[in-house]
């Protein structure tokens, strides 16, 4: 049942995104493109660009659009609207939750030892994630198919004229446009 | 009712206005919750960042359930989270439903080609800024850690449980030798 393992997925999404936005990419990279092959590695990559130049957490954003993709395969538009609404529901279930109960209960957890060494032991393992989803987007499994993200030297050019950019702190919004544009010259 | 309808509207401006997510929406929710409404203390909003930043999920969401249940209780939560969630829900389900049929227009596509190696670059830069200064160790666990996930196809969830098991093991190990 696909709205099931929508839920499913979203809801692991949900739980495990330790680490913010791009840590999370990894997971929902995992779910969507590597485990259920909902999308390609190119449509992966469109979402997170369209998801840094709208509002709200990449987590959502995904969430709803992969639910509203892969529901309207399994029957139309309304379908969509309802695998849309299940894994954006599926990923915040968590995070209402645990932050309900850490709100009510355990507000002096933040200086329990445990959770400091969990905390601690994780760091590093997030961002070696987020260097996994970048990797992943630029060399490929096999075994997912589609279109690539880096089709030619320019590609490589545009890579290097953002992370420059980026690192400067310009606005990325700006940045995804400004490559939106270039695109458009270089490939119509 | 009206503390909920204020608690809604709060954190749809939030959910609004916040592009990219994460660290970036701290001064908007900072402004909002503190120094407009005055719904929580900057201490307490300190504390706030740290347990929104260890609890999983979306540092926004976590944010507005902590201060939609400070505020007024579940219903409280509930209001908060629905604000934050339902601009994107709307603006990406539009977009999603649009772009079905734009999907293949050529200047979209075009468009699409430059955006996705820019999108990785975007991806590339925290990776650098948050392993600046970290010991040899940690450059290790990170390197074995993408390389597990990327090329060995290891579950990310299964290595952040590993990674959590290891640091408490690490803690209680420490607080027995008496180091600290």
């Amino acid at each position: 049942m696909i709205f099931w393992q929508l839920f499913v997925s979203y809801l692991k999404i949900g739980f495990f995104g330790f680490g913010g936005g791009y840590a999370m990419l990894s997971l929902i990279q995992n779910e969507v493109v590597v485990q259920h092959q909902w999308m390609t590695n190119a449509e992966f990559a469109d979402i997170v660009a369209v998801s840094q130049i709208t509002p709200g957490p990449i987590a959502i954003n995904s969430a709803t659009y992969v639910g509203y993709t892969v529901g309207v395969q399994g029957g139309g538009t309304w379908f969509g609207i309802l695998g849309a609404m299940i894994a954006t529901f599926a990923v915040c279930l968590p995070a209402l939750t645990i932050m309900l109960l850490i709100t009510r209960y355990f507000l002096r957890l933040k200086d329990n030892p445990l959770i400091e060494g969990a905390m601690r032991g994780m760091r590093p393992v997030v961002i070696g994630m987020i260097a996994a989803a970048a990797l992943m987007l630029i060399f490929p499994h096999s075994s997912t198919s589609g279109e690539q993200n880096f089709i030619d030297e320019w590609s490589w050019l545009l890579f290097g004229g953002v992370l420059l950019g980026s690192w400067r702190k310009i606005n990325p919004i700006l940045l995804i446009i400004l490559s939106a544009v270039a695109g458009i010259v270089i490939y119509l | 009712m009206g503390r909920l309808f204020e608690l809604f509207c709060s954190f749809f401006k939030i959910g609004l206005f916040t592009f990219g997510g994460g660290y970036a929406m701290i001064p908007l929710i900072r402004r909002e919750v503190i120094d407009r409404k005055g719904w929580i203390a900057e201490a307490e909003f300190l504390d706030l960042l740290t347990l929104a930043q260890s609890a999983p999920g979306p540092i926004s969401l976590n944010t507005s359930v902590f201060v939609g249940y400070k505020m007024a209780g579940f219903a409280g939560a509930l209001a908060a989270i629905l604000g934050v969630v339902i601009p994107s829900f709307v603006i990406i389900l539009f977009i999603a439903i649009v772009f079905t049929d734009f999907r293949h227009n050529p200047f979209v596509d075009a468009a699409f080609k430059g955006m996705r190696p820019a999108v990785v670059a975007l991806i590339v830069v925290p990776v650098i800024s948050l392993a600046r200064g970290l010991n040899r160790v940690f450059y290790a666990v990170i390197a074995v850690t993408a390389l597990a996930i990327w090329h060995w196809g290891w579950s990310p969830v299964g290595i952040l449980l590993g990674a959590a098991v290891a640091g408490i093991a690490w803690e209680l190990f420490i607080a027995k030798k008496g180091i600290r």
